[in-house]
């Protein structure tokens, strides 16, 4: 279900002061951060962030697109190695892990 | 001979069944639309009058994306999700269900036809 309209978008507020710090200084560095449930404003618009996955961070470049998603759909908490492939090939994988 | 948006329709049936033919028309819109055309939504095609089909193409060609324009918009959609690299767009890349179902059985829709790993059980039970 989705968020009800009443209250408007999520945005983690220390996270669109430290937006509009980092927009103002000349430097841009990706922020770190753990808000994976903030929605992505227009404002977050050409900033990069690094967002935590519960390993490490992802960077993740905002483009216009994004607008509306949270910061956590674009940083992927699981990894798919795939499925044992067909015998022969086995050896090869068990290096690779 | 009643041709809506690149659709023939039945000639034999309902007004209102015929438009679902159109990919993106179902029976409540059918409804809504032969409504709106002041068309009685139980006289066959073949007995509809020329003013008619028109109100009915009319209504259908302004207020509806059906059939082509329908199904380029929803594959956009798609494509959108799939650059952005959000989850839903690698769920959809993967061709795996994008809405949080599971996938440790069922899930055939998405995944296709079963690919069986062969004796896969046998060597389990030797190790």
């Amino acid at each position: 279900m989705g968020r009800s309209l009443k209250k408007g978008p999520y945005v983690d507020v220390k996270l669109l002061k430290k937006t509009k710090v980092m927009k103002a200084g000349a430097q841009r560095r990706p922020i770190k951060t753990w808000a994976r449930r903030a929605t992505v404003v227009p404002e977050m618009v050409g900033m990069t962030f690094a967002v935590h996955n519960g390993n490490k961070f992802i960077n993740v470049y905002v483009s216009e697109n994004m607008v509306g998603h949270r910061l956590g759909e674009f940083s992927p908490t699981r990894t798919f190695r795939g499925h044992r492939e067909p015998r022969g090939a086995e050896e090869t994988k068990v290096q690779a892990a | 001979m009643a041709r809506i948006a690149g659709v023939d329709l039945p000639k034999q049936k309902n007004v209102g069944v015929a438009l679902t033919r159109i990919y993106g028309i179902g029976r409540s819109l059918a409804r809504s639309i032969v409504d709106q055309a002041r068309v009685k939504f139980q006289t066959k095609i073949k007995d509809l009058a020329e003013d008619e089909i028109g109100r009915l193409r009319n209504i259908i060609e302004k207020n509806h994306k059906v059939e082509g324009e329908l199904k380029s918009g929803m594959s956009q959609d798609i494509k959108r999700l799939i650059e952005i690299g959000c989850y839903r767009g690698l769920r959809h890349k993967a061709g795996l269900p994008v809405r949080g179902q599971r996938t440790r059985c069922n899930a055939r829709t998405r995944k296709g036809p079963r690919k069986t790993v062969a004796g896969k059980k046998k060597a389990d039970a030797k190790t």
